[in-house]
């Protein structure tokens, strides 16, 4: 017992160092300083929000400012129904924002490799349980599902993150198990196990580190990606009612009337927010892959990722189904062979 | 010399290993990939113990039964007088750290996120009894034996040539002092210009710490210079076993011959008598009910087919599993004609 806690104590210093140096690591990419300022920039402005907001943005009470365009002192206009300040909603919905995607983004990424870890290296009935899972999981219909689930379970956004981690943690986990496969038989973990490492020191040890840049892009692409999907959430009119994000921002000018008298300022505010947050995101998440992929250094682009994505683990995947494919065909083309 | 016999490092008794091969639908077996069958051998104690066959014969599989990775099927390894497969899952831990194992590919044994330190320490950091100060000294003190040095320390296996790799991974596998190991063929991986100063090492490291070593090889040239004892094997069968000189200055078995006689040799003026085998080994899920060889084997009689070869002694330390050199048991009911050599093969 002391053994293990010792073991988990150490993985988490070490994983402490470790994300100092991959700051520093990404860092020093053009793509990554863009990134990581826009992260901090916008992490300063979720935490400190009330005192950047020059105004209330729950006040409604206020019916004289009703639509006024942008200004000095309504930055960024206010609403024509209400009368709210939108730079202050603005700053607030990056409460919810950030929330809502960085920590689904993060659970997805612990659930899924757990499970996927679990899965690949324990192998058997828990891989075939888990597996099935995913198969189920994945032919759901995602959309109407949250709808239901939002409708069912209530709007609370702790709610809506839950329903995200369930439904998006079935893909990365896949794709950790095929990854854990690979990995699992290569002879540094032989080694290991000739020494008397338990399952849990391998996994911990060998099998989790060599996930790590998955894991790493996954919670930066999921986030950037749950970031969009809770505001066309919250726009469905299916977000927390009494939270002020950006979709719910959009979806009130949508229905408040904004394109009709022509209030510009008030569908642009939001959008400049989701974009900012996405592409922040996104960013960290390619430079992130080109860091601990050292065959995409030279070069950089989105398209990059969907072209490395086929040349490293899915081939190791293919190759290691072509093996169990020789041994069946070994099976079978024993009688021909020497009749 | 009768010391050691009787205390052999490993005692193999009829050792099987079966995998289960699965069919297309779930629920039904197709069979099983018998990888070594009924095979016994000892090892004393200090000696060299080489494992020649070619690929897919069983070599790799044997070496992992001996050391605890692949659980028999059938008979029992007996590892310094504790049979290792009857231990409690602690004893056999304790007792598997004597025994350590040198990979083939050294570019997949080391893992590419450790550095060298870490890398070498991990036996030691697993048994989690030694601070950090013991196991870096221990660490430079290994890599200075294997002729790397202390500033190699902090650096990764990406740094390395592959020789270079492999004295990590010899250092490795040395650090908690085991008394076995097995070498799962050290060098083919390598540049023919570093074979000899890999072997060189784990000769002069034999002699220091007085290890036992289990060397798995497919080239005779260097199962020759470094071992003492040897066992060809056949598709999970041993075919001849015994002193390394006397197999070579008397092969028996026609597999032997062909295996010789297939060395290449740089003096061309040399003439020796070619032995070429035709066709592949056989597959394992299914193999031939009598001598495993008889497919392929140059010598072969109607009875080979049959009639499984036992293995016999024919002179000191030399053991042959064959009927063209030992003859037809006489307890066993022959067919007519048992012993007309096959036509097809012998035509060819």
């Amino acid at each position: 017992m002391k053994a293990v806690l010792k073991s988990i104590g150490r993985f988490f210093l070490k994983r402490f160092k470790g994300i100092r140096r991959f700051i520093k690591r990404v860092w020093a990419h053009r793509q990554g300083k863009i990134g990581l300022t826009m992260v901090t920039f916008l992490v300063i402005v979720a935490v400190f929000a009330p005192w950047i907001a020059p105004f209330d943005p729950y006040d409604v009470a206020e019916r004289t400012t009703k639509g006024l365009p942008p200004s000095t002192t309504h930055l960024l206009g206010t609403t024509i129904n209400t009368g709210q300040d939108i730079f202050s909603m603005l700053v607030y919905g990056t409460r919810v924002s950030l929330i809502v995607g960085v920590s689904s983004g993060v659970l997805i990424a612990i659930v899924g490799s757990v499970l996927g870890v679990m899965a690949g290296y324990i192998g058997g009935a828990v891989d075939s349980f888990i597996m099935r899972l995913v198969d189920v999981l994945l032919v759901i219909p995602t959309l109407p599902l949250v709808i239901v689930l939002t409708n069912v379970l209530g709007r609370d956004f702790w709610i809506i993150i839950l329903i995200f981690v369930a439904i998006g943690w079935t893909g990365l986990s896949r794709t950790i198990r095929s990854l854990v496969l690979v990995l699992k038989n290569s002879n540094y973990v032989k080694a290991a196990e000739l020494s008397g490492a338990s399952r849990f020191h391998i996994m911990i040890r060998h099998i989790l580190p060599g996930t790590s840049h998955l894991l790493i892009m996954s919670t930066a692409l999921s986030s950037a990606g749950i970031m969009v999907a809770e505001a066309g959430l919250s726009f469905l009119g299916l977000g927390d009612p009494t939270a002020i994000s950006w979709g719910k921002m959009l979806a009130d000018a949508q229905s408040g009337g904004a394109l009709l008298f022509g209030a510009w300022w008030w569908i642009i505010a939001p959008g400049i927010g989701i974009f900012m947050a996405v592409f922040a995101f996104m960013r960290i998440g390619i430079v992130v892959e080109e860091i601990l992929n050292p065959r995409m250094k030279q070069s950089s682009g989105v398209y990059k990722i969907f072209k490395n994505l086929n040349s490293s683990y899915v081939e190791d995947v293919f190759n290691s189904m072509d093996e169990h494919a020789q041994i069946g065909e070994a099976s079978s083309a024993k009688g021909g062979a020497h009749g | 010399m009768s010391e050691t016999k009787v205390n052999p490092i490993v005692d193999m008794r009829h050792v099987s290993v079966d995998f289960p091969v699965k069919g297309a639908l779930p629920f039904i077996r197709k069979g099983c990939i018998q990888a070594v069958s009924d095979v016994s051998l000892t090892i004393h104690r200090g000696e060299t113990f080489g494992i020649v066959g070619e690929s897919g014969c069983g070599k790799s599989t044997l070496a992992n039964a001996m050391i605890g990775m692949v659980k028999p099927t059938a008979g029992e390894v007996v590892f310094d007088g504790k049979n290792l497969y009857e231990l409690s899952r602690d004893d056999f831990k304790a007792t598997r750290r004597d025994m350590q194992m040198i990979f083939q590919d050294p570019f997949s044994s080391l893992n590419p996120r450790f550095n060298v330190y870490q890398i070498i320490s991990e036996p030691m950091f697993i048994r989690g009894q030694d601070s950090e100060a013991t196991m870096k000294a221990r660490v430079i003190e290994l890599l200075e034996l294997v002729g790397l040095s202390k500033d190699d320390l902090y650096r990764y296996p990406s740094d390395f040539s592959g020789g270079q790799r492999q004295r990590l991974g010899i250092a490795r596998a040395i650090i908690l002092n085991p008394t076995f190991l097995v070498c799962d063929e050290p060098v083919s991986a390598l540049d023919v210009s570093v074979h000899a100063q890999i072997l060189n090492l784990l000769t002069d490291i034999q002699k220091k710490l007085k290890l036992t070593y289990v060397f798995i090889s497919h080239n005779l040239a260097v199962v020759k210079s470094i071992c003492d004892r040897m066992i060809v094997m056949y598709l999970g069968k041993i075919m001849e076993a015994g002193n390394v000189k006397t197999i070579f200055d008397n092969p028996l078995h026609p597999y032997t011959h062909a295996l010789l006689s297939a060395v290449l040799d740089t003096d061309q003026t040399k003439q020796r008598e070619q032995v070429i085998l035709k066709g592949d080994i056989p597959s394992p899920i299914d193999p031939p009910k009598g001598c495993r060889f008889y497919q392929r084997c140059p010598k072969a009689m109607e009875g080979c087919k049959t009639i499984p070869a036992p293995e016999i002694t024919v002179e000191e330390d030399h053991v042959v599993a064959c009927h063209y050199v030992n003859g037809f048991p006489e307890s066993v009911e022959k067919g007519e004609g048992y012993d007309t050599p096959l036509k097809q093969q012998a035509d060819e």
